[in-house]
C-alpha cells in the first residue's frame, strides 16, 4: 500500500488536483475580464485596456489590486453576516462545481456517476447568493434585483432541466465523462440543435448576462443586488460571475460540443486544448451577445422561459425519446 | 412597508396582519438613467409603477433672471447652456427673437449657415438621445458608435466657433464668423457617409426583437393627449400629428429646402425612436441642400450698430473703433416690444418670450423649455408600466435638465 492510498494521501492528492485546476481557472477568470473588455472594445470601436503592461495585459491584476485596496463598506441597515456570506457563497459555488468537470478523458477531480445532477444542483444554488445579497443589503434597489433573480431562476431552470434530460436520454448516463464519450460519432449539438440553442440561452440567464442581466439591471436598478457592495465583497461577486460564465461554457461544451474531442476526432492528443478552445468560443459568444443586445424586461424573460422554452424543450424531449425508441437506439442501463 | 396591528379578534389572539404598501423608490438624481438630474419618485407595487412624480429644479441656475443683467449678445452663451445637447438650436431661437425686435434680417449666407448648423445640431441631439436611450434599455454598443459620429460633428462646431459644445456662434444679425476654408467639403463628405451609419445603427435596434419588445406599446401617448400635455417635436409627431415649426412657420432658410416630416402612428417609445431615426435622415438631406445652395456673401449685418465691424477695419477707421467699443461695452439697444419666437429645436418647440424695454438688456426673457412638457406627462406615460419601462420612457422623451431647470 503506497502512501497515496491512505486517507491523508487522498486529501493531499485532491488538494493538489483542486489547486492545479483552480489556479489556472482564476487566471482564466482574470483574463476573461480582459478579453471581454477587448472584444467589447472592438465591437464598440474603442481600444480597450492598453496602458497597464504590453497591450494592457496586466490590467486584470491592476484591477484586482485596486479592489483589494478599497474599503469594504457594510451598510448600517444590512445584516452583516448574510451580507458578507452572499459573495462568498456565490464565489465558492462557482468554484465547487468544477470538481466534476472532466477536461479530458479521466481528468475530473471527482468522476462521480451523477455529475450532471451535481452540476444542476450547484448551479441552482448560485441564485441564493444573489437573493441573500439582495435581502441582506436592506436596500430597495438590491431587493428588486433579488426579486428579479428569483423570478428569473424559476423561469429558465425548468426548461434547462428538460434540455439536460434529453441529453441524458441520448447519452444514457449521468456521468459527464460518459456523456462526452457518447458523442464520439456526432456531437449532440447536431441532433439536438434546438436544445443546444435553448440551453445556451438559458446559460446566459443563469449567469445573469446580457440580455438577461436583470438582477443587475444597470440602467434601472443601478447595479441591482450588488449596489451596496464594494471592495473584495464586490470582487467576489465579480469573480463568481465570470467563473460561472466559464463553468456554464464548460457544461455546454460537455453536453453538446463533444467535450475534449476535436472535430471529427482529429488530434485526440490535444484533448484539454480542444476543451479550452470550445469554452473560449462560447465565452466569445457570451461577450458578443453582450455587445449586441438590449436587455429583456423581467416579465418578458419569464414569458420566454415559460411560454417558449418550456414547450419547445418538452416537445423536443418527446421527439428525441420517440425517435430513440422507434429506431431502437435508446441506451439501456449496463 | 408598514406593520399594522389590527384589533385582536378573540378567536385568533396572536394573529398579526401585516399590510404591505407599495414602496417608493427614489430614482435619481444620481441614477444613471436619470439623464442628468431628474429625481423621480416612483411608487412601486412590486415592479409596477403606480405613481411617477418627477422632481425638478436640481439644475436651476436662474438663467432667466441672470439674462436681465446682461446685454443681448452676452446672453447668447446662456442658450448654449440650456439644452446643452443642442446648443446652436437654442441660440437660434434667441437670435431670431432679437432680430425680430430689432426689425432686421440676417444676410442670406448667414441664414444658410444657421440652417446648416441647426440641422447638424439636430443630428447631434438625436444621436445622443437615441443611443443613450438604447443604453437605458440595455444595449451598450449604440452609444459608443453614436459618440464616434458626434465627435465628427463636434469638430464642425469647433471649426466654426472654437468650442465643441458651448459654441456661442449665432449672433443677432448673422453668425459670428464665416465658415473656415474647406469646412463645406468636410461636412459634405460626412453627409455622404452618415446614412450608412444610420443603417448600421438601425441594424442593431430597429428590427431587434428585444428592442421591439422593450419599446413597442410602451408609454403610449394618444394624439389628443399629446396636444393636451403641450407636446411638440418628435414625440408629438410620433403620436401622429405632423406639426413641425420648420414647416408650419419656416424661419431662416427652411422654406427653401425640401424635406419630409416623419410621422409615427402609435405614439409609443418605438415610434419616438423611429421618428428620430428618420429625422436624422431628413437632416442629412437638408444639410446637403444647404451646402449646395449656399453662396458666398456677408455673414453678418453691415449695420455696425448691431454687428461689430471687421477687426482690420478697426485699425484704420476711428468710427469702426468707436462702434466696436460701444458694442462690447454697452451693447446695442433694442426697441421696446415683446415677441414670442419659437423654433423647432431637435427636442420640439423651443420658445423665447422676450420683452425689450428699449435698453441694452432684456427686460424679461421667458424660456419655453421643450422637455418640461414631456416630463410633466411622465406619470401619464409610466403608470401601470414596469420599472424598466419607466426608464425606457425617460429615454424616449429626450429630456435635458439644462433647459428644464434653467
Amino acid at each position: 500500500m503506497s502512501i497515496w492510498d491512505t486517507t491523508a494521501g487522498h486529501v493531499v492528492v485532491v488538494f493538489a488536483e483542486a489547486l492545479a485546476l483552480l489556479v489556472p481557472l482564476l487566471i482564466m477568470v482574470a483574463y476573461l475580464t480582459y478579453a471581454e473588455r477587448k472584444v467589447l472594445a472592438a465591437i464598440q470601436m474603442r481600444r480597450g485596456p492598453n496602458v497597464v503592461g504590453p497591450f494592457g495585459l496586466l490590467q486584470p491584476f491592476a484591477d484586482a489590486l485596486k479592489m483589494v485596496m478599497k474599503e469594504t463598506v457594510i451598510p448600517e441597515g444590512a445584516n452583516r453576516a448574510l451580507f458578507l456570506l452572499a459573495p462568498m457563497l456565490t464565489f465558492a459555488l462557482a468554484m465547487v462545481a468544477w470538481a466534476v468537470i472532466p477536461l479530458n478523458a479521466g481528468w475530473a477531480i471527482a468522476d462521480i456517476n451523477v455529475g450532471v445532477l451535481y452540476l444542476f444542483g450547484i448551479s441552482s444554488l448560485g441564485v441564493y447568493g444573489i437573493i441573500i445579497a439582495g435581502w441582506a443589503s436592506n436596500s430597495k434597489y438590491a431587493f428588486l434585483g433579488a426579486m428579479r433573480s428569483a423570478a428569473q431562476m424559476v423561469s429558465y431552470e425548468v426548461s434547462m432541466g428538460f434540455v439536460i434530460v434529453s441529453v441524458l436520454l441520448v447519452a444514457g448516463s449521468l456521468n459527464l465523462t460518459a456523456i462526452v464519450e457518447a458523442q464520439k460519432t456526432v456531437w449532440f449539438c447536431v441532433p439536438l440543435f434546438p436544445m443546444f440553442i435553448v440551453f445556451f440561452i438559458s446559460t446566459l440567464a443563469e449567469t445573469n448576462r446580457t440580455p438577461f442581466d436583470l438582477p443587475e439591471g444597470e440602467s434601472e436598478l443601478v447595479a441591482g443586488f450588488m449596489v451596496e457592495y464594494s471592495s473584495m465583497s464586490y470582487a467576489l461577486f465579480f469573480l463568481g460571475e465570470y467563473a460561472n460564465m466559464i463553468l456554464m461554457s464548460g457544461i455546454t461544451t460537455i453536453l453538446f460540443l463533444g467535450g475534449w474531442m476535436g472535430p471529427f476526432n482529429i488530434l485526440p492528443v490535444l484533448g484539454p486544448l480542444w476543451f479550452v478552445l470550445k469554452v473560449c468560443f462560447l465565452l466569445f459568444v457570451f461577450i458578443w451577445v453582450r455587445g449586441t443586445f438590449p436587455r429583456y424586461r423581467y416579465d418578458q424573460l419569464m414569458r420566454l422561459g415559460w411560454k417558449v422554452f418550456l414547450p419547445a424543450s418538452l416537445v423536443w424531449l418527446v421527439i428525441t425519446a420517440g425517435v430513440l425508441l422507434a429506431t431502437g437506439t435508446l441506451p439501456t442501463p449496463a | 412597508m408598514s406593520e399594522n396591528l389590527l384589533p385582536v379578534s378573540p378567536d385568533a389572539p396572536n394573529r398579526r396582519v401585516i399590510e404591505i404598501d407599495s414602496h417608493a423608490v427614489n430614482l435619481g438624481p444620481q441614477h444613471p438613467a436619470a439623464h442628468g438630474v431628474l429625481r423621480l419618485i416612483l411608487e412601486l407595487d412590486g415592479e409596477v409603477v403606480e405613481r411617477a412624480d418627477p422632481h425638478i429644479g436640481l439644475l436651476h441656475r436662474g438663467t432667466e433672471k441672470l439674462m436681465e443683467y446682461r446685454t443681448y449678445v452676452q446672453n447668447v452663451p446662456y442658450f448654449d447652456r440650456l439644452d446643452y445637447v443642442s446648443p446652436m438650436c437654442e441660440e437660434h431661437t434667441f437670435v431670431l427673437a432679437v432680430e425680430k425686435l430689432l426689425g432686421v434680417t440676417a444676410p442670406e449666407r448667414a441664414q444658410w449657415i444657421r440652417t446648416l448648423f441647426a440641422e447638424i445640431t439636430r443630428v447631434l441631439n438625436h444621436l445622443l438621445n437615441l443611443t443613450t436611450y438604447a443604453l437605458d434599455v440595455g444595449a451598450t454598443t449604440p452609444p459608443l458608435w453614436g459618440f464616434e459620429e458626434r465627435e465628427k460633428l463636434m469638430e464642425f462646431y469647433e471649426a466654426v466657433s472654437g468650442a465643441r459644445l458651448h459654441s456661442n456662434y449665432y449672433r443677432p444679425g448673422g453668425v459670428n464668423r464665416d465658415l473656415p476654408a474647406g469646412l463645406v467639403d468636410r461636412i459634405g463628405e460626412w453627409a455622404e457617409t452618415f446614412p450608412k451609419f444610420i443603417d448600421d445603427l438601425e441594424g442593431l435596434l430597429t428590427a431587434n426583437r428585444i428592442w421591439k419588445q422593450r419599446t413597442v406599446d410602451i408609454g403610449v401617448m394618444s394624439p389628443e393627449d399629446a396636444l393636451a400635455w403641450g407636446w411638440s417635436g418628435p414625440p408629438l409627431r410620433a403620436s401622429g400629428i405632423a406639426w413641425d415649426l420648420r414647416r408650419a412657420q419656416p424661419y431662416d432658410k427652411y422654406a427653401e429646402v425640401d424635406f419630409q416630416i416623419p410621422v409615427g402612428r402609435n405614439g409609443d417609445c418605438y415610434d419616438r425612436y423611429l421618428v428620430r431615426i428618420w429625422e436624422m435622415r431628413e437632416s442629412v438631406k437638408i444639410i446637403r441642400q444647404c451646402l449646395a445652395k449656399m453662396q458666398p456673401g456677408p455673414v453678418k449685418l453691415h449695420d455696425n450698430k448691431i454687428a461689430p465691424p471687421p477687426r482690420a477695419e478697426m485699425k484704420r477707421s476711428m468710427e469702426a473703433l468707436i462702434h466696436h467699443f460701444k458694442l462690447y461695452t454697452e451693447g446695442f439697444h433694442v426697441p421696446a416690444g415683446a415677441t414670442y419666437t419659437a423654433t423647432e429645436s431637435p427636442k420640439g418647440e423651443f420658445g423665447v418670450y422676450l420683452v425689450a424695454d428699449g435698453t441694452n438688456k432684456p427686460y424679461r426673457c421667458k424660456i419655453r423649455p421643450t422637455g418640461f412638457a414631456f416630463l410633466q406627462a411622465m406619470e401619464h406615460l409610466a403608470k401601470r408600466h414596469m420599472l424598466a419601462d419607466a426608464v425606457a420612457i425617460i429615454g424616449s422623451i429626450d429630456i435635458v435638465f439644462g433647459e428644464i431647470d434653467r
